[in-house]
């Protein structure tokens, strides 16, 4: 008899990052990824790594930044309101191309909000949520044992693009204690970080130059526009390979980013797209069309950003009615409705703090 | 090798007569006098004009945002403690990264901090800062400056900083006091008046001789402040960091089922107590007694952020199949155990179809539900507040017939420290649900 652990998301997030090798760690106290920050300050010293509680949101992610640019593999957690704080540094992370991996424990908002709430409002707000406007990486696990994967996952993506990736969960998937088999934990390897010690610390061609760490060379970081060596430029020529290197980096390689799961039903015309804990009640709720002989398809969006547009248009085929289902006044359904391609796109949206319901789901298919 | 010089051969980008050129050339002679490894410093630069210095420098460099610049030097001197930091900001920095400044004089994380401090923002075009005294006239305080200004040396000192040294950039032994800053364990600060001769010079008709009697007239004293043996933070954290190195790592109690109970469909177990009343943790036991018998559980718990005061309520999902949406829907069995349970579960009361569990004190209460009273006093053992969740619990779930005492003794079993206690409050659960009920099992 195979056997069972009864545990939460905060719990597989840590343990996805301490497989990937994450020896640097730094939060601010917020509900309801506290339980990260705790797990992480008694884990990382018996591996020989650091976790700081930094006086606030902005010094926690400065020194995971500085940390990360003197070779550590770092991580940072928080909740909506940590992500105001977090939004300038995040840019510069963007800009002076640190791997770092954010994971948002989203909370119901606007601010202070519900903080033992779930919810899902922080989708579009980790996507535009600093200056510039350039493509982030965002993964949203919909259980725990994906909260593993694909914590996993994000440090491999934050090392092989050299940039942020948020990890966006909520409450309830952190928080709720479920009952995962022993042998559900699905690892990925995670890159290894190709470093140099001399030559310039940046290259704009490619998706990831070789990292250059201080204390092996003289190196050079900033978060200004510059040049391949660090050193501030405004010569539109090099500011403009910058930038466009910063976009198409990602934008390029969406092949290797784009991630979702697909559970298509022949005949069926409605599609089901939703993420993160939402994605649970739609797989409840297609088990329970199905049983009663309804047809429907499903998606699983597990990389939010980039938007897995390739492999949301192949779900899309031969359905003429899709329902996008998520925690906040109705986000990503836009994103949806833009590639929809002309089809009756209908969005399930809930915002007084309660999960959506299986149930909810099986009304578009009364 | 000899380093003769860490400068790069640019020439410094500040306006004629601007103070930090000299304070820079005296970095560099410190620089000197250490013969400091240039891939061992990094140097970590605030905004501002001040924030260009890094640039003329032949060692690693941090530009960073504006305030933040101790942040990033904590990160790099908690990775690597072996590397000299060097941090260059200007007044303006220690307004907007007040926070830091405190807590990295707290921490003594082992940092040098160079305030290029001339009373105003020069790059921006002469606003006040927090240093600008008390009448002087910037491009914000056209009729005289309100504010007081903040005592950077005052403030870092009490807060337990290592070395603490206000000065000049006309004092002779500068570079002798960087060296000095540089070499004493935990935070380092230098607080090192110039002047703005693009806006603070020229709006207040100052110059070398004003820069030290404005020292004096605030009573503000110069030279060495504070010279203290601190534990540096990073040394220090890996110091104490050694003490768990053998420690077990984060395991999380695999549990092998032992048992069958089946059930035709996910029953949902609410049970409403208060803060304080181990409600989760019954819930917990419950929920692995079910693990136990093969079925699979999902634990979800509603408190309010105060913890310890108000409603505990916690939800488990009892299903024979992986409960994918752990959602607070209708109970199949609700359990109350106290006036803030009663709120938060009293909706269900009018349209329950299950079976409702409470304590005596609520024996009249209205349901459409079936309403069962569980009344402590029939256990043998006095049941008290922390073993009422789990005994109420044990015996709604046996009265429903949903687990076993074989499962649920097995399950407060893997905790040994609370044992004796849970086993007496599950004896009391049995007593209170009239016996061992026959449990549903294959």
């Amino acid at each position: 008899m195979s056997a069972y652990e009864f545990t939460d998301g905060a719990t597989a997030i840590v343990r996805g990052a301490l497989d990937a090798g994450c020896d640097f760690f730094a939060g601010y106290p917020i509900t309801p990824a506290s339980q990260i920050l705790m797990m992480m300050m008694a884990e990382l010293p018996k591996t020989g790594g650091i976790a700081m509680q930094g006086e606030d949101e902005i010094a926690s992610i400065g020194m995971c930044i500085g940390a990360t640019m003197a070779g550590a593999r770092a991580m940072t957690a928080t909740s909506g309101p940590g992500i105001s704080l977090y939004s300038e540094n995040i840019g510069m992370a963007i800009m002076g191309e640190v791997p770092l991996v954010i994971v948002d424990v989203q909370r119901l908002g606007p601010s202070t909000g519900g903080a033992t709430t779930a919810a899902q409002g922080d989708v579009e707000f980790v996507r535009w949520g600093t200056g510039g406007g350039y493509p982030i990486i965002a993964l949203a696990p919909s259980s725990i044992p994906e909260s593993y994967t694909l914590t996993m996952k994000a440090f491999d993506l934050a090392e092989r693009f050299r940039c942020p990736v948020f990890l966006l969960t909520d409450k309830e998937i952190n928080l709720t204690r479920n009952t995962v088999p022993t042998d559900a934990y699905v690892s990925v390897p995670v890159l290894k970080r190709e470093t140099i010690d001399q030559g310039a610390p940046y290259r704009f061609s490619g998706n990831s130059s070789p990292m250059e760490l201080y204390g092996t060379g003289v190196v050079r970081f900033t978060g200004s526009t510059h040049n391949e060596e660090a050193m501030i430029s405004k010569d539109p020529e090099v500011v403009g390979r910058l930038n466009e290197h910063l976009r198409s980096k990602i934008l390029s390689h969406r092949d290797e980013i784009e991630m979702l799961v697909c559970d298509p039903e022949v005949g069926a015309t409605t599609l089901f797209v939703s993420y993160g804990i939402t994605a649970g009640a739609m797989r409840e709720a297609v088990t329970k069309a199905r049983s009663s002989g309804m047809k429907v398809s499903a998606v699983t969006v597990q990389t939010l950003w980039p938007i897995p547009e390739t492999g949301l248009k192949q779900a899309f085929e031969g359905v003429d009615r899709i329902v996008v289902a998520e925690l906040n006044p109705g986000l990503y359904v836009r994103e949806i409705e833009r590639i929809a391609g002309g089809r009756e796109v209908h969005g399930l949206q809930r915002i007084d703090g309660e999960l959506i319901s299986p149930s909810q789901f099986l009304e578009f298919l009364a | 090798m000899t380093v003769e010089t860490y400068r790069t051969e640019g020439s410094y980008p500040f306006c004629p007569g601007c103070g930090h050129s000299s304070v820079l050339d005296s970095l560099n002679k410190a620089l000197v006098m250490q013969q400091i490894d240039p891939a061992n410093l990094v140097i970590v630069t605030d905004i501002g004009c001040s924030g260009l210095s890094d640039q003329y420098f032949e060692t690693s460099a941090f530009h960073g945002l504006h305030g933040r610049s101790l942040t990033y030097a904590t990160g790099i001197k908690l990775a690597r403690p072996d590397l000299h930091v060097v941090v260059i900001m200007g007044d303006g920095g220690t307004g907007i990264g007040g926070a830091h400044l405190l807590n990295a004089a707290r921490r003594n994380i082992g940092v040098t901090l160079l305030v290029l401090n001339n009373m105003n923002f020069g790059m921006t075009g002469g606003q006040h800062s927090t240093t600008t005294p008390t009448g002087s006239i910037t491009a914000t305080t056209r009729s005289g400056n309100l504010e007081h200004p903040l005592d950077i040396c005052g403030t870092v000192g009490v807060n337990g900083a290592a070395y603490v040294y206000r000065g000049t950039n006309f004092d002779k032994d500068l570079p002798e006091r960087i060296v000095e800053a540089m070499q004493t364990p935990g935070f380092a600060l230098m607080d090192i008046w110039d002047l703005c001769t693009a806006y603070f010079v020229p709006n207040n008709t100052f110059g070398k001789r004003s820069l030290i009697a404005a020292q004096e007239e605030l009573g503000l004293e110069a030279g060495l402040l504070y010279k203290r043996d601190v534990d540096e933070y990073a040394a220090a954290y890996r110091a104490a960091g050694e003490r768990f190195k053998d420690a077990k790592r984060l395991h999380v109690r695999a549990i092998t089922p032992n048992s069958i109970a089946e059930l035709d469909r996910p029953m949902n177990v609410m049970v409403a107590g208060s803060a304080g009343g181990k409600v989760r943790s019954a819930a917990k036991m419950i929920a692995e007694a079910a693990i136990r018998s093969s079925l699979y559980v999902a634990q979800r718990d509603d408190y309010p952020i105060t913890v310890k005061s108000g409603h505990s309520v916690s939800q488990i999902v009892l299903s024979s199949r992986y409960v994918d949406f752990p959602g607070m829907q209708e109970p199949d069995v609700l359990v109350i155990l106290t006036d803030d349970g009663m709120r938060k579960s009293r909706r269900y009361l009018p349209t329950m179809k299950g079976a409702v569990y409470v304590v005596p004190q609520y024996a009249d209460i209205e349901t459409t539900g079936s309403l069962m009273v569980l009344d402590p006093a029939r256990a043998e053992s006095r049941v008290g507040r922390s073993e009422l969740a789990l005994a109420v619990l044990s015996g709604a779930v046996l009265h429903q017939g949903l687990l076993t005492v074989d499962a649920l003794r097995s399950a407060v079993n893997a905790y040994p420290a609370f044992a004796e206690k849970n086993l007496q409050a599950i004896d009391a659960g049995i007593a209170m649900a009239g016996g061992e009920a026959p449990a549903n099992e294959a």
